[in-house]
């Protein structure tokens, strides 16, 4: 199964991107044209920078609010508000991301909560249809991945918490550790493998980004939210350019391995 | 208690709080717009003063759900129980037995962990027209059980590696052959492994919207998220209806996971950590 749909698949791609091919007529060897578009054409190269754009939003953001929340549902009494914030914060991320594009889409709409909210402080001249702007399209969808995300990052890194010898914690204490000497000399190294979990996941799901933008965005307006995974679709459903997806497909799949390598290997290392 | 005890704990609460507003709100606001009245255009989040209940109903029709959550049981039967078998065997030979290129196979899998879906969407919408496949249940079926397989072997694998080797041993000395091993003491001790893996996989098919946007063109033989899609092309002027509907299309997502929540909790750390 995997070798017949996936590595299969795979290697059909990185073929499909040295043809020029409609995806109906006869395939001509097009040499590495394909792979040259990538970094001549605006839109294409455009689309992987944005992807990193989002990373840190999907990645950074979430990773970095998910410290804070964790190290604070710690310091909490088990108790009805930890398991209530545990369960809230997680919600979204069972979600399908449809579901986020749907409800963000709303939210950023002209009459959605961000306007109102800002109207209701009477910020009413920095009101506007936030997917729809050059300036904040990109931002916007941004938020939808924090959104996301932060739960996933705050589970998991609960757990990790967790999991660290809490003598180690009063051995701080007792040296006169504040709390951001503890955090920095306890929670953080016990929570490295956590963190490498959380950054590789997040990291890949920035740089394979495609329901949310479909939906909230298509990638517009113009190309500001444009990703790899929309454009891939665009390109073999609406252009029938199917060498060009595939070189872009065969490029965001050696990013993602390039990018997360690293990470998995800082990982091992204790 | 000291003040700066008292400051830092309101500073807690607040930012908790705040955090917990953020991931609740999106929803909320669905919510009163769903029952707001029809065609109308509310304000992001207010009650509305005569709440229109029968919204929901309307939805429930105009998104044709019955068929729609049939369809997608129908899926997620085909994959959830393929996959975690098939991860089940492939895991447990993995970290038991001795395979014959285990290692290479191994690696294999790790590649396709990070392969993001869109990378393979292009020939797997060629190779299923050519079997013929595409616009079936099984064009979503066949490709997903093959794209969930590296998480699911990763994450028996790693349950399997736990396992204590003086079990298998002292099973070989009774005298049972590899196959009662692995069925009357690996599998059950795996219970919890393997069925966290079938909610995680649920989920994922559930959820799935790539695969059946792209190689299904009738919404109602897609999956839930799928057709969720295709409601939303639909009904995208109608803010009400469409949050209706949305609301009503996620709903099972949210149940099962308020269901098992501390169970899939629980086992997505033990997993996702090993």
């Amino acid at each position: 199964m995997y070798a017949a749909f996936v590595l299969l698949p795979m290697l059909q791609s990185v073929q499909y991107s040295f043809y020029d091919w409609d995806g109906v007529g006869p395939a001509t060897p097009a040499g590495l044209e394909n792979w040259k578009a990538i970094f001549t054409q605006p839109e294409l190269l455009q689309s992987v920078v944005h992807a990193f754009v989002l990373v840190f939003f999907y990645t950074v953001l979430p990773v970095g609010l998910g410290l804070v929340a964790a190290s604070f549902i710690r310091e909490l009494k088990p108790g009805a508000f930890s398991t209530t914030a545990r369960i809230v914060l997680f919600v979204p991320q069972v979600l399908p991301l449809v579901a986020a594009g749907i409800a963000w889409t709303w939210m950023y709409s002209s009459d959605g909560l961000v306007n109102q909210v800002l109207r209701a402080v009477g910020l009413d001249r920095y009101t506007r249809a936030w997917l729809g702007d050059f300036t904040f399209a990109l931002p916007a969808v941004g938020v939808i991945g924090v959104w996301v995300m932060l739960g996933f990052c705050t589970v998991l890194l609960l757990a990790g918490i967790g999991k660290i010898d809490p003598a180690l914690y009063e051995a701080a204490r007792l040296d006169g550790a504040g709390r951001i000497s503890e955090f920095v000399a306890v929670t953080l190294p016990g929570l490295r493998r956590e963190l490498v979990v959380c950054t590789t996941f997040t990291i890949i799901a920035a740089l394979a980004s495609f329901d949310v933008v479909q939906i909230a965005t298509q990638g517009g307006p113009g190309y500001q939210t444009m990703v790899p995974g929309v454009q891939i679709y665009r390109l073999t459903f609406l252009q029938q350019h199917i060498s060009q997806a595939s070189a872009l497909s065969v490029f965001l799949a050696a990013l993602v391995l390039l990018v997360i390598w690293p990470i998995q290997r800082l990982g091992r290392q204790q | 208690m000291t003040t700066s005890g008292l400051a830092h704990r309101v500073t807690r609460t607040a930012i908790l709080l705040a955090l917990m507003l953020f991931a609740i709100v999106p929803l909320l606001s669905m919510f009163t717009t769903a029952l707001a009245a029809p065609g109308s255009t509310p304000q992001g989040l207010s009650w509305p003063s005569d709440p229109h209940w029968h919204n929901f109903v309307d939805a429930w029709s105009a998104a044709n759900l019955i068929a729609l959550f049939r369809s997608s049981a129908l899926i997620v039967l085909g994959v959830v129980p393929a996959t975690v078998a098939m991860a089940t065997a492939a895991g447990y030979a993995l970290a038991q037995l001795n395979v014959p290129f285990g290692r290479a196979i191994y690696g294999l899998l790790l590649v396709g962990l990070t392969l993001p879906f869109e990378a393979l969407i292009t020939p797997l919408y060629y190779d299923l027209r050519s079997m013929g496949l595409l616009g079936t249940r099984l064009a979503i079926v066949l490709p997903l059980i093959g794209l969930l397989m590296p998480f699911g072997v990763f994450w028996m694998r790693a349950h399997f590696l736990g396992v204590e080797p003086a079990l298998t041993e002292a099973a070989k000395v009774d005298g049972a052959t590899t196959w009662q091993t692995f069925r009357r003491i690996h599998l059950p001790l795996a219970t919890s492994a393997w069925s966290a893996l079938s909610v995680l996989f649920f989920l994922a098919s559930w959820n799935q919207y790539l695969l059946p946007l792209v190689l299904v063109d009738d919404p109602t033989k897609r999956t839930v998220a799928g057709g969720l899609g295709a409601f939303q092309g639909q009904y995208g002027t109608d803010t009400v209806l469409l949050c209706a509907g949305s609301l009503l299309i996620i709903l099972p997502s949210l149940v099962i996971f308020l269901i098992f929540q501390r169970n899939f909790v629980k086992a997505l750390m033990q997993g996702a950590v090993k």
